[in-house]
């Protein structure tokens, strides 16, 4: 089955290259963007089986999310 | 004769300067590949700089799997003296034996330059606090140093930073933060390269104070 874990910055954690899209951006004109924050995101075939979910979330705690600066999402299906 | 293991992942780049470091102070440096699954018998551990695994994913977050790093966190347990240069520090951070991350410098460049350290904080085995500040170059792109507000205040409160950017962190970390330890003062991760400046001839000799430190703690 699809898996889609999106793994994201937390508040306050700096992110230059966000910035720097930004400001790409309102160059391009687009000067409504307030924000940008860049993330990863994993696109995965897992086998299913019982707690899917819950070796995901195992997954992003041990690799990949630093649960020190980043949080994480975990989609199904 | 007193030994250091210098493990060598795939990617790691400064393990045989960490190496021939350590022989330059009567010590035998013991190389040990990320594969092995156990620590020879030594008296100090040094997780070398580089760029383990390419960097993949996050700094040292796949390095922090390698089938050694389970002894290297059990030598840390003990009481084992381990110091990380920069990818080993960043090693250190993901495995948790010592606190923060390194974030992309904060203006996103690859900054290879010499800069001042001050030696603070508890003593550990690879620095003794105070002494003139040294120089020794920094080569990363991932070299500021972060850490919540509460692990911040912990870690200063506690000595835990061991050295800081005197005149400023060109990489932006916070409080010009350049190496912590952990609570017990036994793991040091820095991301300045001590082991290339230990000869005249090569740069600089300052590097030889963490070298001293560690001979000293050993003696």
């Amino acid at each position: 089955m699809r898996a889609k874990v999106y793994v994201t910055l937390k508040a306050g954690v700096h992110d230059p290259a966000g910035k720097a899209v930004m400001g790409g951006l309102q160059n391009l004109g687009y000067s409504e963007v307030r924000e940008v924050r860049i993330g990863k995101f994993f696109e995965m075939d897992v086998e299913e089986g019982p707690n899917v979910e819950g070796r995901l979330r195992e997954m992003c705690e041990k690799l990949l999310a630093n649960t020190v600066i980043e949080r994480f999402r975990v989609e199904l299906g | 004769m007193r030994r250091v293991a210098v493990v060598t992942f795939p990617g790691s780049n400064c393990d045989a300067d960490a190496r021939h470091a350590v022989s330059l102070f009567g010590m035998e440096a013991v190389a040990v590949w990320h594969k092995d699954t156990v620590l020879p018998k030594v008296d100090a551990v040094i997780l070398p700089g580089g760029f383990s695994y390419g960097d993949y994913l996050r700094c040292g977050a796949i390095a922090r799997f390698s089938p050694i790093m389970p002894e290297v966190v059990k030598f840390a347990g003990n009481g084992g003296p381990v110091l990380g240069i920069c990818n080993g520090f960043q090693v250190l951070c993901e495995v948790g034996l010592v606190p923060g991350v390194l974030l992309r410098n904060s203006k996103l460049k690859f900054l290879c330059q010499d800069v001042d350290l001050r030696m603070e904080g508890k003593p550990t085995p690879w620095s003794k606090p105070g002494g003139a500040p040294i120089r020794i170059p920094i080569a990363h792109m991932e070299g500021h140093w972060y850490a919540d507000d509460a692990t911040l205040e912990r870690v200063e409160g506690e000595g835990q930073v061991i050295f800081r950017y005197v005149g400023g962190a060109p990489n932006g970390a916070t409080r010009d933060v350049a190496g912590v330890s952990n609570a017990a003062g036994n793991v040091v991760g820095l991301m300045p390269h001590p082991e290339r400046y230990v000869e005249a001839g090569v740069g600089g000799t300052d590097g030889r104070r963490v070298f001293e430190a560690l001979v000293e703690t050993l003696a």
